[in-house]
């Protein structure tokens, strides 16, 4: 599903190149459990951000479901995201003036979904979340685990192809942090792709692929415990 | 997403900061709320002015003697002028499409009178003043026909404020009362007409205009009223008026000021009246513009991480723009539909408090005063709503 090839980002700090992604290649397909690893600055975030049509490389082909979309225009991008990318954060993102209910009801407007569909999809995927009866709370009125839950139910909503948190526990106690991992893993066992950068190593090992980053580079690729060599 | 999503999304964040987006608004609702109430007492003065001078007609011209020129040679006999005469008038009378004259001269007088005595204006006019000017008699009759010319009688008619002064609710018919030291007979009083520009006519004496040119030792009138026939066209009639005028004067020491003259210096007074009105609610205004400016911009870096997450969620950039402009036309409109409001009322408990202030609500304005308020909203919104537009994505994901 997704594939990239040779892909490098260099930023330019002051008068210096920062290598945040150094000739990466990848391949992940639909529905894998990968988990994105690494020191800071060693460019997880970068290649998330890659991944989810949020910036684009400097060098190198990233191609998503066999098409070409590190070249497409802004607002094709959007499109891409709107219909096939969710997005969990760790700061959880709501919009805080919203209820759960209508920051999850969002993305759904956004792809111009009719009304009567919208309340009945928001209404199912939040019911699955457990978090129904929290629908007309405000964020402020919610607990960390349950933001992220509404988060996790935006995120789903428009049923996206893949999804891709970053430190999607790293803002919430032990206890909420499992709760989330467990929505999500069984989403992913739903057929969702599903790709997570953490500082975690509990959280890391969880995932059938693991990924370690250093320096923009893929130092480590292991799947079902057994380690992989390094396409290089 | 649809414009009523886009729509609602925006009402919603105009909605959640009430109190700073009705404080913005306050701005474009005083500046509209003076527009409407400024402009409906220009509305009102107009109206009343125009009917000040139209009250006693519309078909009416006047002809007054002298005439602003410059001459070549200084004291020229060509710059002389001849007195406007009860001749000149009773020829007036002849030209086509003329109904009626009415001579007029004008002074303050002491009237004695039922043994008590005031000083009051004293009109000199002709029989057919009441006919021209729409007046109507409570007692008696107006001047006779022989007014108009050199021998008329001794006759007086009372405006209804004298008759009250001087006589209360006594019959005056018939009396003998005395204008400075001339003894007249009462033939009439006149129905209370009112005040003409703080004049008040129902205060005044009317005697013919003879008799008032021997009391103020005048050889000539103060002017000459017209009323023509509504039929008649002014051109027409002008043209009548100067031949039979130059004929009796041998040239033109006279002056033909026609209402539709008057009425156009009088409404080039009040637009530049109104264009000023328009300036002042102007300035509140674009003092209004600034406050939405600078609320929209706060908006924008307080909700950076809002607009990142609806980037990631692939809202485009022109959306976001969209939706920012959108909040800052919503604050604008309706900080306009609420200084209408208290404008439209405004003007009313105006109109209630006092009744002599002329004012009168013009729709056009309103309409024009809303989209003037929706249009400062466009403009003020567009500077912050670029910014959020054109904001990085990630940064503004990073943004707490």
């Amino acid at each position: 599903m997704i594939h990239l090839d040779h892909i490098s980002r260099i930023f330019t700090v002051g008068t210096q190149e920062v290598r945040a992604l150094d000739d990466i290649s990848l391949d992940i397909g639909a529905g894998e459990y990968v988990s994105i690893m690494g020191p800071s600055g060693s460019g997880k975030s970068t290649l998330l951000n890659l991944l989810g049509l949020l910036d684009r490389p400097t060098h190198g082909i990233y191609k998503l479901q066999n098409e070409p979309v590190s070249s497409l225009d802004e607002e094709q991008q959007a499109r891409i995201r709107r219909e096939q990318i969710g997005f969990v954060f760790q700061f959880f993102h709501l919009i805080p003036r919203l209820t759960a209910f209508e920051n999850v009801e969002l993305p759904l407007s956004l792809n111009g979904v009719i009304k009567e569909e919208r309340a009945q999809r928001v209404r199912s995927i939040l019911d699955s979340l457990g978090i129904l009866d929290r629908a007309s709370h405000r964020p402020d009125q919610l607990s960390g685990g349950q933001r992220q839950r509404v988060a996790i139910a935006r995120a789903l909503v428009v049923q996206p192809a893949m999804l891709l948190a970053d430190e999607p526990t790293g803002n919430l106690d032990r206890r909420s942090g499992r709760e989330v991992i467990d929505i999500l893993e069984d989403q992913n066992r739903k057929g969702l792709a599903l790709i997570v950068v953490t500082h975690d190593p509990d959280l890391g090992k969880r995932a059938r692929r693991r990924i370690r980053l250093e320096d923009g580079q893929i130092v480590q690729d292991i799947r079902n415990d057994q380690t992989l060599p390094l396409e290089q | 997403m649809s414009l009523r999503d886009l729509f609602l999304f925006s009402l919603r964040s105009v909605i959640a900061y009430k109190m700073r987006a009705s404080l913005t608004a306050l701005g474009i609702t005083i500046g509209i709320c003076s527009v409407v109430i400024l402009t409906s007492i220009g509305e009102g003065i107009q109206t009343y002015v125009v009917s000040e001078f139209t009250q006693f007609g519309t078909n009416i011209l006047g002809v007054n003697p002298g005439k602003k020129t410059t001459m070549g040679i200084p004291g020229a006999i060509i710059g002389s002028v001849r007195p406007l005469t009860l001749d000149d008038a009773q020829a007036l009378n002849r030209v086509s499409g003329v109904l009626a004259v009415v001579p007029a001269v004008q002074g303050n007088v002491q009237v004695e009178g039922n043994n008590k005595s005031r000083r009051t204006t004293l009109i000199g006019t002709g029989s057919q003043m009441p006919y021209v000017y729409k007046f109507e008699l409570a007692l008696g009759s107006f001047l006779p026909a022989d007014s108009d010319g050199h021998r008329s009688r001794p006759v007086a008619v009372l405006g209804a404020k004298l008759w009250k002064e001087l006589y209360g609710s006594k019959n005056p018919l018939g009396d003998r009362i005395r204008i400075s030291g001339s003894r007249y007979r009462v033939l009439g009083v006149l129905k209370p007409k009112g005040e003409i520009l703080g004049f008040d006519l129902d205060d005044s004496i009317y005697i013919p205009a003879h008799h008032s040119m021997v009391l103020f030792d005048r050889e000539g009138l103060m002017g000459i009223d017209v009323l023509y026939s509504p039929h008649a066209s002014t051109k027409e009639l002008t043209k009548g008026i100067h031949r039979v005028m130059l004929a009796r004067h041998g040239a033109e020491d006279y002056t033909i000021v026609t209402q539709e003259r008057m009425l156009e210096t009088l409404g080039s007074i009040l637009a530049i009246l109104t264009l000023s009105v328009a300036g002042i609610g102007g300035v509140s205004i674009i003092v209004g513009a600034i406050g939405i400016l600078t609320i929209t911009y706060i908006a924008v870096s307080e909700r950076t991480s809002e607009i990142g997450l609806l980037r990631a969620l692939g809202v485009e950039p022109r959306t976001i723009l969209i939706l920012f402009l959108s909040e800052a036309i919503c604050v604008a409109s309706l900080g306009g539909l609420l200084g209408l409001v208290l404008g439209i009322s405004g003007s009313f408990i105006l109109k209630v408090f006092i009744p002599a202030l002329p004012i009168a609500i013009n729709w056009y304005y309103l309409v024009l005063a809303e989209l003037i308020a929706i249009f400062v909203g466009l403009v003020a919104g567009i500077l912050p709503a670029r910014k959020a537009a054109k904001m990085d994505t990630i940064e503004a994901l990073r943004t707490e």
